[in-house]
Formats: structure tokens, C-alpha cells, sequence
């Protein structure tokens, strides 16, 4: 393996000024968009350090509890997260419990079974791997679930008419939402087929790169990189599916009529 | 009244802080219903399709609202919206299966035709209806399921005198044949006229019987 260069936070600063220049130009051309870009940039560096120094007591320590608790910790936030980019969240505690919740089944279960069946680390919970690994997979099926909600719910309050419409000529609760449920399905799903076509051809993927810069042989990290596809496409999917499935089911009650009064009413300020 | 009874029963229904209601539609009779906007009659047309949480008790023909699944009972009671809503591309997707063929392609035709419309009004595209179009093909949709009951909000307020009235005539054969009870929201005395029944003004907190027309 070849030496790994070692970035300052000299080489940091060039590229952070990338991004100040762009959101300079983003606030001269009026587009609102220069403070949460320089908040965005700046949750990052805040929360990749801190990271890091948990990740380098994590290796260190081997010690499955405070490896649970890391998982925990992030699943929590990609909780949030998915509910923080909804325009019309289910009000309380579904507002979150649905992402968290399909996440943490499709998520954890496909992690789980990457290290016990595939990569069989030693110790299985090693945090060298089930972190990364787990990071990916939130990551992306926090993406997917947030993007197919949204579009659920979204739509759902939009088509309110036509929805009643086929609840009015007989249609199950199933029936009157299955469009809406298709579309959003093709919306989580998307990102995933996207990726996966592109990748190798116009896109080397991150963490793929990110293996060869620091001196793993092409094959390897290519292989890591198909299963690290595969893995989050099959997330991804699976955890979209639950969250629709449930999401569809809390838009309507016991007797399948549509209750748009558990979505909240305000939109979210742009 | 027992429970048995024909006809469609109100009882005490109230939503969103209106109400309660509470009216008797006899098979074959339509109760004419106005009353100023904002009073809260698509609100209890809505209650009576149960498409909202609601306070009462709303029974047809017997059976009350919630012995039978929401899907069912709205297939019953056949609720018209004063705005009909189209979700595929073509006009006779809309339509149950069973009303497009054999005895049922028949009737279907014969309604077009009774409401001024060419059975080729079935093929065309949703996107290209006028708005008079589409408030008859909803008409025509809403009979097609043959429902057991109909609750009519303002089914004629976007049409002109012609159609309006060729919706009163096709809608009156309907409950004649069926012998079933209708709710029909109307603001026009003449309309009363025409369709005949018992008129009941509604406000915000209950309902007044102010007459019957015979037809």
C-alpha cells in the first residue's frame, strides 16, 4: 500500500473558499440560499471532526455498547432528518416514527447481514466496518424515504378530490392511494438506479474513491463499491417500501376516509 | 322509528363544530336542502358519505353507518360533490366495468343520451371536457354505480337552464325506478319546483322544515 498524503487545514481552507465564493455569487443573485449552504458547510466540518475523534476512541475500545450506541445516535438524527424535509409532515410522533422507524428495519437488517454473512469481520460489530457501512446506508435511505414521503403526502393533499372521488365509488382505502403510492415508490427508488447506471461510466462513487486515495488496490475497493451498491439499493427499496406502506395507511382511519388533519397544516417556511 | 325502516335517517349529525342535523327521507322522497353558504351543507353531505369524522347517527334503509366498511356504505349512499374530480385520462375509465357492458353499455347510453351527451362522450379525453361536460358525465358516473340513495351538492350550479333540467329529469327517473331517498342541495325555487320534495333550511346549529313541493 502506498502512503496516504495527509491533508492540513491549509488544503481545508482553498476549498472551504470555494464554497464561500459560491454562496457569495448564490446571495448576489438574491437566491437565498447563501445561509443554509454556509450552515450546511459548516454542520459538516462541526460534525466530521467530532466524528472522527468518536470514530478513532471507537476503533480503539472494540466495545459493542458503545458501538450500539453510535448506531443509535445516528439513526436518531436520520430520524430527523427525514422529517425536517417534509413539506407536510404527519403531525407528532408519526412525523418522525416513520422514517425512523422503516430505517431502522431496512437499514440495520441489511448492515446486520453484510457483516455476519458477506464481509464477516472479526468481531462481527467491528466499528471499522459497521460504522462506514451503517453511514451509507442511513445516508442513502434517509435520501429515498424522505424524497418518496414527501411526494406521498404531497401529492395526497394536492389530489384530495380525486382521491374522495374513488373513496365515493366504492374503492378500498388500497385502491384510492395506489397511484400515489406507485409514484412515490419511483421517486425513492430513482436516485438508486440512477447511480448505480452511472457508476464506473460518468461517476467514480465516494467511498470507492475514497479507498484508492487512501492506497487500496482498484479491485478491491471495486468489489467493496458493488456490494456497498447492491446493499443501499436493497435498503433503500425496502425501507421505502415500509415508510410508503405505513405513511399510506396514516392518511387514512379505521373507517378509509382520507384524513388530510394528520398532516400538518403550515407549510414549511422555504 | 325502528331501525328497520325504508328511507334514509339523520340523527343528531354534526362536524366541525356545526349541527346537529337530524332529518327523515322517505324511499322515492328528496329532501331539498339551503341554507347561506358557510351554514355547513357540504359538510353534512360530507358526514352522510362518511368522508369525515363526524357526531350521529346516519342510517339507509336499516343499516346503520358504521355496521357496514366505509367503502361500502359510500358505495351505497352515492355522494356528488359540487365539484367533480377526474383522475385518469379518459372519461370511460371512470366508469364501473359492469356499466359498460352488455345490459349495462344499454342504460349507460340512454342516460348519455337523457343528459344531452353522445355515448362517444365515454372515449374522449378528461383534459378536454367543458365544465358543464364534466358536471354531467359526473352525474352520469355517479348513477352508473346505482347507489342506493344520492346526495346531490348544487349537481346543476355550473349548467345552463337546458342541462340543468335534463339532470333533474334523468335524476328524478333514477329515484323513481330505484324508489330510493336523495338529499339535494339547490339555492333555486324553481328548481324545488321541478324536483319536488320536502325543503329544509339549514343553519350553523341545526335545521328548519319550511315546506314540501309536489311535483
Amino acid at each position: 500500500m502506498g502512503g496516504v498524503i495527509a491533508l492540513n487545514p491549509w488544503d481545508l481552507s482553498w476549498a472551504a473558499l470555494l464554497v464561500l465564493l459560491l454562496a457569495g455569487l448564490t446571495h448576489w443573485q438574491g437566491l437565498n440560499l447563501a445561509r443554509p449552504l454556509l450552515i450546511a458547510a459548516l454542520r459538516t466540518t462541526v460534525q466530521l471532526s467530532l466524528v472522527g475523534l468518536v470514530l478513532k476512541a471507537l476503533f480503539g475500545a472494540l466495545e459493542p455498547g458503545w458501538v450500539a450506541l453510535m448506531a443509535g445516535v445516528m439513526l436518531a438524527a436520520a430520524g430527523w432528518e427525514v422529517r425536517a424535509r417534509q413539506k407536510r409532515r404527519f403531525a407528532g410522533w408519526w412525523g418522525y416514527g416513520v422514517g425512523a422507524l422503516s430505517m431502522f428495519l431496512s437499514s440495520f437488517s441489511v448492515t446486520v447481514l453484510a457483516l455476519l454473512a458477506i464481509i464477516a469481520p472479526d468481531p462481527w460489530f467491528a466499528p471499522q466496518y459497521a460504522i462506514p457501512l451503517l453511514g451509507m446506508m442511513l445516508g442513502n435511505t434517509m435520501n429515498s424515504i424522505a424524497l418518496g414521503m414527501d411526494r406521498l403526502t404531497g401529492e395526497a393533499w394536492r389530489d384530495r378530490a380525486a382521491i374522495e372521488a374513488r373513496l365515493c365509488m366504492g374503492q378500498s382505502w388500497q385502491e384510492a392511494i395506489a397511484p400515489l403510492r406507485r409514484e412515490a415508490m419511483r421517486t425513492s427508488l430513482t436516485p438508486m438506479i440512477n447511480a448505480m447506471s452511472a457508476a464506473g461510466l460518468i461517476s467514480l462513487p465516494g467511498m470507492m474513491t475514497g479507498q484508492i486515495l487512501g492506497g487500496t488496490p482498484p479491485l478491491v475497493a471495486v468489489n467493496y463499491q458493488i456490494l456497498i451498491m447492491f446493499m443501499i439499493t436493497a435498503g433503500t427499496g425496502f425501507g421505502s417500501m415500509v415508510a410508503l406502506r405505513l405513511g399510506a395507511g396514516r392518511l387514512f382511519d379505521a373507517r378509509q376516509r382520507l384524513r388530510l388533519d394528520r398532516l400538518d397544516h403550515l407549510e414549511k417556511a422555504a | 322509528m325502528a331501525a328497520g325502516v325504508l328511507g334514509l335517517r339523520v340523527v343528531g349529525v354534526a362536524s366541525a363544530g356545526r349541527g346537529p342535523w337530524s332529518f327523515f327521507a322517505a324511499p322515492g322522497e328528496t329532501a331539498l336542502l339551503s341554507g347561506p353558504s358557510g351554514t355547513g351543507k357540504s359538510l353534512l353531505l360530507r358526514a352522510l358519505a362518511d368522508l369525515d369524522p363526524h357526531a350521529g347517527e346516519v342510517r339507509l334503509n336499516g343499516a346503520a353507518q358504521e355496521e357496514v366498511s366505509g367503502p361500502e356504505w359510500r358505495r351505497r349512499v352515492g355522494y356528488l360533490p359540487a365539484e367533480s374530480a377526474w383522475w385518469r385520462d379518459r372519461v370511460e375509465d371512470h366508469f364501473p366495468l359492469a356499466s359498460r357492458e352488455g345490459a349495462g353499455a344499454a342504460a349507460l347510453t340512454e342516460r348519455l343520451e337523457g343528459l344531452g351527451l353522445s355515448p362517444e362522450a365515454l372515449r374522449w379525453p378528461v383534459q378536454r371536457l367543458s365544465s358543464g361536460e364534466r358536471q354531467r358525465l359526473a352525474v352520469a358516473r355517479l348513477l352508473a354505480g346505482e347507489p342506493d340513495c344520492l346526495l346531490l351538492d348544487e349537481p346543476t350550479a355550473n349548467l345552463d337552464g337546458e342541462s340543468a333540467q335534463r339532470v333533474e329529469a334523468v335524476t328524478a327517473a333514477y329515484l323513481r325506478r330505484r324508489n330510493a331517498p336523495a338529499v339535494w342541495v339547490s339555492h333555486d325555487p324553481a328548481q324545488w319546483r321541478r324536483v319536488g320534495g320536502r325543503h329544509w333550511l339549514l343553519t350553523p346549529t341545526g335545521m328548519t322544515e319550511e315546506g314540501s313541493w309536489a311535483v
